[in-house]
Protein backbone atom coordinates (compact mmCIF):
# COMPACT_ATOMS: atom_id res chain seq x y z
CA UNK A 1 0.00 0.00 0.00
CA UNK A 2 0.98 3.56 -1.11
CA UNK A 3 1.22 6.17 1.73
CA UNK A 4 -2.16 7.83 0.57
CA UNK A 5 -3.83 4.16 1.20
CA UNK A 6 -1.99 3.88 4.06
CA UNK A 7 -2.91 7.39 5.29
CA UNK A 8 -6.83 6.56 5.00
CA UNK A 9 -6.74 3.24 6.55
CA UNK A 10 -5.20 4.69 9.99
CA UNK A 11 -8.05 7.18 9.54
CA UNK A 12 -10.59 4.79 8.99
CA UNK A 13 -9.29 2.50 12.04
CA UNK A 14 -9.39 6.02 14.48
CA UNK A 15 -12.88 6.61 12.91
CA UNK A 16 -13.68 3.11 13.91
CA UNK A 17 -12.70 4.29 17.50
CA UNK A 18 -13.66 7.49 17.83
CA UNK A 19 -17.50 6.06 17.03
CA UNK A 20 -17.43 3.49 20.02
CA UNK A 21 -15.09 5.69 22.20
CA UNK A 22 -17.98 9.04 21.79
CA UNK A 23 -20.76 6.59 22.92
CA UNK A 24 -18.88 5.99 26.00
CA UNK A 25 -18.17 9.67 26.56
CA UNK A 26 -21.73 10.47 26.24
CA UNK A 27 -22.46 7.52 29.03
CA UNK A 28 -19.64 8.90 30.90
CA UNK A 29 -21.04 12.28 31.00
CA UNK A 30 -24.57 11.73 32.06
CA UNK A 31 -23.16 9.23 35.22
CA UNK A 32 -20.81 12.06 36.32
CA UNK A 33 -24.09 14.52 36.21
CA UNK A 34 -25.71 11.85 37.81
CA UNK A 35 -22.84 11.22 40.43
CA UNK A 36 -23.17 15.07 41.48
CA UNK A 37 -20.61 16.93 39.42
CA UNK A 38 -21.44 19.78 37.52
CA UNK A 39 -21.67 19.97 33.75
CA UNK A 40 -18.82 22.30 33.50
CA UNK A 41 -17.17 20.12 36.20
CA UNK A 42 -17.66 17.43 33.63
CA UNK A 43 -16.42 19.27 30.88
CA UNK A 44 -13.44 19.96 32.49
CA UNK A 45 -12.82 16.74 33.53
CA UNK A 46 -12.72 15.59 30.12
CA UNK A 47 -10.56 18.37 28.45
CA UNK A 48 -7.82 18.44 31.15
CA UNK A 49 -7.90 15.35 32.58
CA UNK A 50 -8.51 13.34 29.30
CA UNK A 51 -8.60 9.67 30.15
CA UNK A 52 -11.19 7.13 30.04
CA UNK A 53 -9.96 4.96 33.08
CA UNK A 54 -8.87 8.00 35.24
CA UNK A 55 -12.28 9.53 34.81
CA UNK A 56 -14.29 6.75 35.36
CA UNK A 57 -11.52 6.18 38.64
CA UNK A 58 -12.51 10.25 39.59
CA UNK A 59 -16.71 10.07 38.52
CA UNK A 60 -16.75 6.17 40.81
CA UNK A 61 -15.17 7.94 43.80
CA UNK A 62 -17.90 10.92 43.91
CA UNK A 63 -21.14 9.26 42.78
CA UNK A 64 -19.80 6.56 45.80
CA UNK A 65 -19.92 9.56 48.17
CA UNK A 66 -16.16 9.39 48.99
CA UNK A 67 -14.48 12.75 49.50
CA UNK A 68 -13.61 14.71 46.82
CA UNK A 69 -10.00 14.28 47.76
CA UNK A 70 -9.87 10.50 47.75
CA UNK A 71 -10.78 10.03 44.34
CA UNK A 72 -7.34 11.93 43.96
CA UNK A 73 -5.25 8.91 44.47
CA UNK A 74 -7.59 6.37 42.48
CA UNK A 75 -7.60 8.69 39.61
CA UNK A 76 -3.81 8.94 39.24
CA UNK A 77 -3.31 4.93 40.44
CA UNK A 78 -5.36 4.41 36.62
CA UNK A 79 -3.08 7.30 35.45
CA UNK A 80 0.19 5.23 35.82
CA UNK A 81 -0.18 3.08 32.46
CA UNK A 82 -0.03 6.14 30.59
CA UNK A 83 3.62 6.33 32.21
CA UNK A 84 3.99 3.37 30.36
CA UNK A 85 2.95 4.13 27.39
CA UNK A 86 4.87 7.08 27.23
CA UNK A 87 8.19 5.38 27.16
CA UNK A 88 6.96 3.17 24.23
CA UNK A 89 5.97 6.08 22.58
CA UNK A 90 8.61 8.51 22.66
CA UNK A 91 10.84 6.18 20.85
CA UNK A 92 8.68 6.49 17.57
CA UNK A 93 7.28 9.96 17.90
CA UNK A 94 10.08 12.21 17.46
CA UNK A 95 9.23 14.96 19.40
CA UNK A 96 11.30 17.75 21.45
CA UNK A 97 10.98 20.60 23.48
CA UNK A 98 7.38 22.13 23.56
CA UNK A 99 5.93 19.74 21.83
CA UNK A 100 6.55 16.77 23.98
CA UNK A 101 3.91 18.97 26.20
CA UNK A 102 1.61 18.39 23.63
CA UNK A 103 2.15 15.53 22.80
CA UNK A 104 1.40 13.88 26.51
CA UNK A 105 -2.17 15.01 26.58
CA UNK A 106 -2.68 12.41 24.04
CA UNK A 107 -0.84 9.54 25.41
CA UNK A 108 -3.50 7.30 26.03
CA UNK A 109 -4.66 3.48 26.07
CA UNK A 110 -6.08 4.34 21.98
CA UNK A 111 -3.32 5.98 21.01
CA UNK A 112 -1.07 3.28 22.18
CA UNK A 113 -2.50 0.55 20.34
CA UNK A 114 -2.91 2.46 16.84
CA UNK A 115 0.67 3.17 16.99
CA UNK A 116 1.84 -0.46 18.46
CA UNK A 117 -0.35 -1.78 15.86
CA UNK A 118 2.29 -0.93 12.91
CA UNK A 119 5.24 -0.99 12.05
CA UNK A 120 6.64 2.37 9.76
CA UNK A 121 7.36 5.29 12.24
CA UNK A 122 5.88 7.49 9.46
CA UNK A 123 2.45 5.72 10.13
CA UNK A 124 2.99 5.83 13.81
CA UNK A 125 3.44 8.90 13.99
CA UNK A 126 0.44 9.44 12.07
CA UNK A 127 -1.44 7.11 13.68
CA UNK A 128 -0.53 8.76 17.41
CA UNK A 129 -1.66 11.98 16.13
CA UNK A 130 -5.04 11.86 14.19
CA UNK A 131 -6.01 9.65 16.88
CA UNK A 132 -5.34 11.66 19.65
CA UNK A 133 -6.83 14.56 18.09
CA UNK A 134 -9.65 13.29 16.92
CA UNK A 135 -10.33 11.09 20.42
CA UNK A 136 -9.50 14.47 22.23
CA UNK A 137 -13.02 16.20 20.27
CA UNK A 138 -15.10 13.75 20.15
CA UNK A 139 -14.85 12.72 23.75
CA UNK A 140 -14.74 16.43 24.49
CA UNK A 141 -17.85 16.47 22.98
CA UNK A 142 -19.32 13.51 23.76
CA UNK A 143 -19.19 13.83 27.54
CA UNK A 144 -20.58 17.29 27.06
CA UNK A 145 -23.33 15.73 25.53
CA UNK A 146 -24.02 13.28 27.57
CA UNK A 147 -23.78 16.08 30.69
CA UNK A 148 -26.35 18.14 29.02
CA UNK A 149 -28.34 15.39 27.97
CA UNK A 150 -28.95 14.85 31.93
CA UNK A 151 -30.43 11.36 32.56
CA UNK A 152 -28.18 8.41 31.47
CA UNK A 153 -28.93 8.46 27.61
CA UNK A 154 -28.51 4.86 25.97
CA UNK A 155 -26.82 1.45 27.76
CA UNK A 156 -23.58 0.90 26.06
CA UNK A 157 -24.18 -2.16 26.68
CA UNK A 158 -27.03 -3.00 24.68
CA UNK A 159 -25.64 -2.23 21.12
CA UNK A 160 -22.72 -4.75 22.23
CA UNK A 161 -20.03 -1.65 22.42
CA UNK A 162 -18.75 -3.28 25.83
CA UNK A 163 -17.77 -6.15 23.51
CA UNK A 164 -16.17 -3.59 21.08
CA UNK A 165 -13.51 -2.16 23.57
CA UNK A 166 -11.60 -5.63 24.30
CA UNK A 167 -12.22 -6.72 20.26
CA UNK A 168 -10.27 -3.30 19.38
CA UNK A 169 -7.54 -3.73 21.65
CA UNK A 170 -7.24 -7.39 20.73
CA UNK A 171 -7.29 -6.15 16.95
CA UNK A 172 -4.43 -3.57 16.99
CA UNK A 173 -2.30 -5.76 19.35
CA UNK A 174 -2.43 -8.51 16.77
CA UNK A 175 -0.11 -7.64 14.19
CA UNK A 176 2.48 -7.96 17.65
CA UNK A 177 1.50 -10.98 18.39
CA UNK A 178 3.60 -12.81 15.69
CA UNK A 179 6.83 -13.25 17.86
CA UNK A 180 6.75 -15.60 20.76
CA UNK A 181 7.84 -13.36 23.24
CA UNK A 182 5.05 -10.87 22.69
CA UNK A 183 2.77 -13.73 22.33
CA UNK A 184 4.32 -14.48 25.64
CA UNK A 185 3.91 -11.96 27.97
CA UNK A 186 -0.03 -11.02 26.19
CA UNK A 187 -1.13 -13.98 27.72
CA UNK A 188 0.51 -14.03 30.73
CA UNK A 189 -0.21 -9.75 31.13
CA UNK A 190 -3.79 -10.86 30.65
CA UNK A 191 -3.40 -14.31 33.06
CA UNK A 192 -2.30 -11.88 35.68
CA UNK A 193 -5.06 -9.22 35.20
CA UNK A 194 -7.41 -11.68 35.40
CA UNK A 195 -6.30 -13.35 38.60
CA UNK A 196 -6.36 -10.07 40.39
CA UNK A 197 -9.96 -9.22 39.28
CA UNK A 198 -11.71 -10.62 42.03
CA UNK A 199 -8.83 -9.18 44.76
CA UNK A 200 -7.84 -5.71 43.78
CA UNK A 201 -9.85 -2.89 43.10
CA UNK A 202 -10.46 -1.60 39.62
CA UNK A 203 -8.01 -0.64 37.44
CA UNK A 204 -4.95 -2.40 39.38
CA UNK A 205 -5.03 -5.61 37.89
CA UNK A 206 -4.28 -4.18 34.85
CA UNK A 207 -1.62 -1.92 35.98
CA UNK A 208 0.13 -5.58 37.40
CA UNK A 209 0.76 -6.80 34.29
CA UNK A 210 3.60 -4.67 33.28
CA UNK A 211 5.97 -6.27 35.40
CA UNK A 212 5.00 -9.46 32.91
CA UNK A 213 6.71 -7.09 30.53
CA UNK A 214 9.81 -5.69 32.55
CA UNK A 215 10.44 -9.54 33.34
CA UNK A 216 9.97 -10.75 30.06
CA UNK A 217 12.07 -7.57 28.83
CA UNK A 218 15.26 -8.07 30.84
CA UNK A 219 15.64 -12.22 30.40
CA UNK A 220 15.97 -11.97 27.19
CA UNK A 221 19.76 -11.05 27.10
CA UNK A 222 20.88 -11.86 23.50
CA UNK A 223 21.00 -9.48 20.76
CA UNK A 224 17.90 -8.04 19.30
CA UNK A 225 16.14 -9.54 16.77
CA UNK A 226 14.94 -8.44 13.26
CA UNK A 227 11.10 -8.22 14.85
CA UNK B 1 -12.55 20.56 47.72
CA UNK B 2 -13.87 19.25 44.09
CA UNK B 3 -12.35 21.89 42.12
CA UNK B 4 -8.95 20.73 44.55
CA UNK B 5 -9.69 17.52 43.36
CA UNK B 6 -10.47 17.94 39.73
CA UNK B 7 -7.37 20.54 39.15
CA UNK B 8 -5.21 18.39 41.12
CA UNK B 9 -5.92 14.93 40.03
CA UNK B 10 -5.47 16.58 36.16
CA UNK B 11 -2.87 17.66 36.33
CA UNK B 12 -1.30 14.79 38.26
CA UNK B 13 -2.89 12.72 35.46
CA UNK B 14 -1.13 14.69 32.65
CA UNK B 15 2.43 14.46 34.55
CA UNK B 16 2.04 10.81 34.58
CA UNK B 17 1.80 11.46 31.23
CA UNK B 18 4.44 13.70 30.35
CA UNK B 19 6.84 11.42 32.44
CA UNK B 20 6.56 8.55 30.22
CA UNK B 21 7.48 11.12 27.62
CA UNK B 22 10.61 12.48 29.30
CA UNK B 23 13.12 9.96 30.38
CA UNK B 24 16.62 10.79 29.61
CA UNK B 25 18.16 9.79 26.46
CA UNK B 26 20.92 7.88 27.62
CA UNK B 27 18.20 5.06 29.28
CA UNK B 28 16.41 5.19 26.27
CA UNK B 29 19.58 4.05 24.42
CA UNK B 30 19.83 1.04 26.43
CA UNK B 31 19.10 -2.07 24.89
CA UNK B 32 17.07 -3.58 27.93
CA UNK B 33 15.04 -0.43 28.38
CA UNK B 34 13.81 -0.55 24.60
CA UNK B 35 13.14 -4.42 24.87
CA UNK B 36 10.58 -3.34 28.04
CA UNK B 37 9.44 -0.24 26.66
CA UNK B 38 8.33 -2.49 23.62
CA UNK B 39 6.66 -5.14 25.62
CA UNK B 40 4.85 -2.89 27.95
CA UNK B 41 2.05 -1.71 25.59
CA UNK B 42 1.49 -5.54 24.72
CA UNK B 43 1.31 -6.68 28.96
CA UNK B 44 -1.11 -3.46 29.55
CA UNK B 45 -3.18 -3.62 26.19
CA UNK B 46 -3.65 -7.73 27.01
CA UNK B 47 -4.84 -7.37 30.44
CA UNK B 48 -7.00 -4.77 29.13
CA UNK B 49 -8.47 -7.00 26.95
CA UNK B 50 -8.83 -9.34 29.41
CA UNK B 51 -10.40 -7.45 31.73
CA UNK B 52 -12.89 -5.89 29.20
CA UNK B 53 -13.94 -9.44 28.39
CA UNK B 54 -13.88 -11.14 31.61
CA UNK B 55 -14.59 -8.82 34.47
CA UNK B 56 -17.85 -7.59 35.70
CA UNK B 57 -18.03 -4.89 38.79
CA UNK B 58 -14.76 -6.95 40.41
CA UNK B 59 -15.73 -10.51 39.46
CA UNK B 60 -15.57 -12.54 36.91
CA UNK B 61 -18.09 -13.88 34.49
CA UNK B 62 -18.46 -15.04 31.23
CA UNK B 63 -21.38 -13.29 29.01
CA UNK B 64 -22.37 -12.20 25.60
CA UNK B 65 -19.21 -9.93 25.67
CA UNK B 66 -16.59 -13.43 25.54
CA UNK B 67 -19.04 -14.51 22.60
CA UNK B 68 -18.16 -10.94 21.06
CA UNK B 69 -14.63 -11.01 21.50
CA UNK B 70 -14.52 -15.06 19.93
CA UNK B 71 -15.87 -13.91 17.00
CA UNK B 72 -13.61 -10.87 16.80
CA UNK B 73 -11.10 -13.93 17.27
CA UNK B 74 -12.21 -15.44 14.21
CA UNK B 75 -12.57 -12.56 12.09
CA UNK B 76 -8.83 -11.90 12.68
CA UNK B 77 -8.04 -15.14 11.89
CA UNK B 78 -9.54 -14.40 8.69
CA UNK B 79 -7.66 -11.14 8.11
CA UNK B 80 -10.78 -9.00 8.31
CA UNK B 81 -9.82 -5.36 8.16
CA UNK B 82 -10.35 -3.77 11.93
CA UNK B 83 -13.45 -1.96 11.07
CA UNK B 84 -15.19 -5.08 10.19
CA UNK B 85 -13.46 -6.88 13.48
CA UNK B 86 -15.53 -4.44 15.73
CA UNK B 87 -18.40 -4.23 13.95
CA UNK B 88 -18.57 -8.25 14.51
CA UNK B 89 -17.75 -8.27 18.47
CA UNK B 90 -20.55 -5.53 18.50
CA UNK B 91 -23.12 -7.40 16.58
CA UNK B 92 -22.07 -11.07 18.06
CA UNK B 93 -22.86 -9.83 21.49
CA UNK B 94 -25.45 -7.62 20.80
CA UNK B 95 -28.00 -10.44 18.91
CA UNK B 96 -26.65 -12.52 21.55
CA UNK B 97 -27.97 -10.40 24.11
CA UNK B 98 -31.54 -9.82 22.10
CA UNK B 99 -32.45 -13.46 22.03
CA UNK B 100 -31.47 -14.51 25.86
Amino acid sequence: MGWPEERASIRRDALGIAAYAGAFGVSLGAIAVASGLTVIQTCLLSLAMFSGASQVAFIGVIGAGGSALAAIPATLLLGIRNTFYGIRLVQVLGVRGRRVAVAAQFVLDETAAMVIARDDEREQRYAFWFTGVLLFVVWNVGTMAGALGGSAIGDTAAFGLDAVVPAAFLALIWPRLDDATSRLVAIGGALVAITLVPLLPPGIPVLAAAPVAVVAGLWRREPRSAT
Amino acid sequence: MIWVAIITASVGCYLLKLAGLSPPQTLLDRPDVQRVAALLPVALLAALVAVGTFADDGRLTIDARVAGVAAAVVALLLRAPFLVVIVVAAATTAILRAVT
